[in-house]
């Protein structure tokens, strides 16, 4: 491992008199009961840069920048801010010192307006009391300032997850920020959005903010970052210049081994129809009119912005959207209408993309997880009785054939990583006979091994004459893992692309074609 | 006859759309209210007549009073069911210290009224400090630490007492704070009138009240946000014990005796008040107005059983009832929400 990291050219020293360096981490260690999350990791920032954190879910990225902004205090080692030692003993300190933090899981109070999350924590006043009009004119100078269209006195709760995260962004641009944090902001945003944030960020550099970015794309990495430090099990592996450095070398020190291909090539034997889709319209008119066709064998994705409706098209397949007109079979079964039970009976499985509301119980292990979709199946129960041996028997297999890491089926799921709790799912839809699998986003928040792991085992499925429908906004995934694509724009169809066909420029094209116009 | 009956049925279809508007926007209460108003009057002769109106906003008040406090623990997301403790023992321990200071010293009346008074509010606020320290402090559910606290503060009364009133008090205290007038106003409207209006600024126009509603609605993003949340905690606490601890004081006046049974029904009630007042039960959300209506309904339907000679047991029915008709009413509210969004 060491030696790796020495084989990789170092990142340009900082100058000696260190003036630059606006952030410096000594020996930084960060452990929670059972669980070293940081090794003695050395760490800098200096005015001006991009810093990406890089590394696999679980490497610690999250744990160091909550160490940063001050929401969890060190277990040892020194911070120094400005050549001073500071310690944090709370979010607030942090920010007093000029530190924000965009955090993954929103900081934000649905009940509250976008002015009102905007200024939490650090409300203006006058004297004892609100000054309401105060922070209504700040919030509007600093919704104009980012160009974000957001309205403020709009609930948060009404907003879609890009409009949150436009309002988190905004809650660590409202002061004059010395260091910025932002973990995976890009992941709920659209590209013009995207964009906006890159523009804003490049801002912030010329005003000499330092920035620390978390991100699991790579392209993102050379697009904005100045220099990379790869974690991996808590521990430093290499600190890198942006420039300079490849993926496959990134990807490389991020799992400790050398990754050749992450889509695995996959053989195509479409057969008989199995999931049909015909003129279908949804009661929330977020699916207007759209047909389409799964046969077993293969691999259909559907592909398309946030709030184009593809989502809601696999929940309707699922019976948990309301159909306003339209017909949807399975097989050769009208399946228009019916319970989710009834159409998991007849062997369609959805895995949704939202793991933490939907996809499982997290504060179970992972043995009743995976048994819970087929208790009532036979498998596991016996009349009102529990089979807990069988159960225990079959979801030891299963737990073994996604490789869940750290192999312990009565953890609670929460301690596992967004990668592992994903195998879980899987495997969740593995204890069941199954003929259409739908994933929905099947790879957000995980990290490349674990990525690599899922695709094969989308690859086997399909190999094994399973229909799947892959629902993604990852577009990579969307063109090299699937041999016929629907694109939707708005709820509405756009296109279907088959086979050589699915390229970036075709599908982008379809993405934005009339929005353009 | 099709041109009659169509704008007839035109018109229908208006006014069912305009009430369900107004269902939506206003929520359950305000026809809770007018079926009430217009029932007991039909009811009673007696029922819409300025005195007795008069009558049942002197009788909520000491309800309006403990709501208020209720309601700043369910904006927390948590709630208490010791507010009917605090009210017994702050009228045991009150009324206690009233009598022996006064049977000491005959002469210093209002010496005698002060200590009872100090004595009283601290010893319910002493249990608003513990249900603040166990909730925000060692993370003690709100349900079993309150719970807990409701049996400790009841026992206490109980032996304190054993189990009989407490007589002695000095005849000025019930003579001002129970059945004293202003311009024809009793005393207990001016204090919880007082009280109501601190409460609103210190809602919407303080950084406390935003954080209670903040960390109500979500506690881990006002953590993130630089928000202390255990000291909203143990505040939230510590004043809905303060707030219920003046209105066992009130009470105290009214009755002229000091008993440890006079708040077994407040927890249900104040709920049910904050409940029928549009506060969630997971915290966050709630409006101070609908809140003090709550409570206004709840003395008011009371009122009006009495007029109407309905037995005692039975109105209990009748409150819980109504508490479980506002849930219901609430969830269908959010399912037209979500309709109306669409």
């Amino acid at each position: 491992m060491t030696s790796m990291a020495e084989r990789i050219p170092a990142a340009p020293e900082a100058s000696a008199s260190g003036a630059q360096e606006i952030l410096v981490l000594k020996n930084i260690s960060k452990r929670f009961p059972g669980v070293d999350a940081l090794i003695d990791v050395d760490f800098d920032l200096r005015r001006g840069e991009v810093h990406v954190l890089f590394g696999e879910n679980g490497a610690g990225k999250s744990t160091l920048i909550s160490l940063v902004s001050g929401a969890e205090t060190l277990s040892s080692g020194t911070m120094s801010l400005n050549d001073k030692v500071v310690s944090f003993r709370s979010v607030h300190e942090a920010r007093q010192h000029g530190i924000s933090a965009v955090f993954q899981e929103f900081s934000l109070v649905p009940q509250l307006t976008v002015e009102e999350n905007l200024f939490l924590g650090e409300e203006v006043t006058q004297g004892l009391f609100l000054d309401k009009p105060e922070i209504h004119r700040r919030a509007v100078s600093i919704l104009k300032r980012l160009n974000f269209p957001l309205e403020p006195h709009r609930r948060v709760a009404y907003l879609s997850r890009a409009e949150q995260q436009m309002v988190e962004i905004a809650k660590a641009f409202r002061s004059q920020p010395a260091i910025l944090i932002f973990d995976e902001p890009t992941a709920s945003l659209t590209e013009r959005e995207t964009e906006r944030l890159f523009a804003l960020i490049e801002q912030a550099k010329k005003q000499g903010i330092g920035i620390i970015y978390i991100t699991h794309r790579m392209g993102e990495v050379r697009r904005i970052g100045d220099r990379i430090t790869v974690l991996r099990d808590g521990r430093r592996i290499a600190t890198l210049d942006a420039k300079t450095s490849n993926d496959d070398q990134l990807i490389e020190l991020m799992t400790g081994r050398r990754i050749t291909q992450v889509f695995p090539k996959i053989d195509f034997r479409p057969g008989q129809s199995l999931l049909k889709v015909e003129r279908l319209t949804l009661v929330s008119r977020s699916v207007r009119d759209i047909s389409i066709e799964v046969k077993a064998g293969e691999i259909v994705g559907i592909a398309g912005l946030v709030g184009s409706g593809k989502s809601d098209l696999a929940r309707a397949c699922y019976g948990l959207e309301k159909i306003a007109s339209g017909r949807i079979t399975l097989g050769d079964e009208d399946i228009t209408g019916k319970s989710v039970r009834e159409i998991m009976q007849r062997g369609l499985f959805y895995l949704p993309a939202d793991r933490r509301a939907e996809g499982l119980v997290l504060m179970r292990g992972a043995r009743e997880n995976i048994a819970l979709p087929s208790i009532r199946a036979g498998a596991f129960s016996n009349g009102p009785f529990l089979k807990r041996r069988d159960e225990r028997l079959k979801t030891h297999g299963l737990a073994q054939k996604v490789d869940l890491k750290p192999f312990d089926l009565e953890r609670d799921l929460e301690h596992f990583s967004g990668g592992n709790q994903q195998k879980v799912m899987i495997a969740k839809a593995l204890s069941r006979e199954v003929r259409i699998f739908i994933f929905d986003e099947p790879t957000v928040g995980v990290d490349v091994g674990t990525r690599v792991a899922i695709y094969g085992f989308i690859r086997d499925l399909c190999q094994a004459g399973a229909g799947i429908l892959l629902v993604s906004s990852d577009l990579p995934e969307i063109l090299h893992l699937t041999n016929r694509t629907y694109v939707m724009y708005r709820g509405e169809m756009r296109a279907e692309l088959k086979g050589q066909a699915i390229t970036q420029d075709q599908v982008l094209r379809h993405f934005f074609e009339r929005a353009a116009a | 006859m099709s041109t009659t009956v169509e704008p007839i049925s035109e018109e229908r279809k208006d006014a069912a759309g305009w009430l369900k508007l107004a269902f939506v926007r206003l929520g359950v209460l305000p026809f809770l209210l007018i079926i009430a108003i217009v029932a007991f009057t039909l009811l009673s002769g007696n029922f819409l007549t300025v005195n007795n109106l008069l009558n049942v906003a002197r009788q909520s008040t000491y309800l309006t009073m403990v709501t208020m406090g209720q309601m700043l623990a369910l904006l927390t997301g948590g709630f208490d069911l010791s507010v009917g403790t605090i009210l017994a023992v702050t009228s045991v321990v009150g009324a206690l210290a009233m009598s022996s200071v006064f049977a000491a010293s005959p002469d210093l009346v209002w010496l005698a009224v002060l200590a009872g008074v100090l004595a009283g509010f601290g010893a319910g606020l002493a249990i608003g400090i513990v249900n603040g320290t166990g909730v925000a402090l060692f993370n003690v559910s709100p349900f079993m630490m309150t719970l807990g606290m409701a049996s400790v503060g009841f026992g206490i009364a109980l032996y304190l007492t054993g189990g009989v009133p407490v007589y002695g008090i000095p005849d000025i205290f019930g003579a001002v704070f129970g059945f004293g007038r202003l311009f024809g106003i009793p005393a207990p409207i001016y204090a919880t009138a007082i009280f109501v209006a601190i409460m609103y600024v210190v809602l919407n126009w303080t950084r406390f009240g935003r954080y209670l509603y903040a960390v109500g609605g979500n506690i881990k993003a006002s953590r993130l946000s630089g928000i202390n949340t255990r000291k909203t905690l143990f505040l939230a606490y510590v004043l809905c014990a303060a707030l219920t601890s003046i209105a066992g004081l009130m009470l105290t006046a009214r009755l002229e005796t000091g008993e440890a049974n006079i708040g077994s029904s407040m927890p249900l009630e104040s709920i049910a008040a904050c409940v029928i007042g549009g506060v969630s039960l997971r915290g966050g959300v709630g409006r101070l107005s609908s809140v003090v209506l709550g409570a206004i309904f709840i003395g008011l339907v009371q009122n009006g059983m009495n007029l109407a000679r309905i037995d005692s047991y039975l109105q209990t029915v009748v409150i819980g009832i109504l508490l479980i008709l506002a849930v219901v009413a609430d969830q269908f509210r959010l399912k037209l929400i979500a309709e109306l969004r669409d």
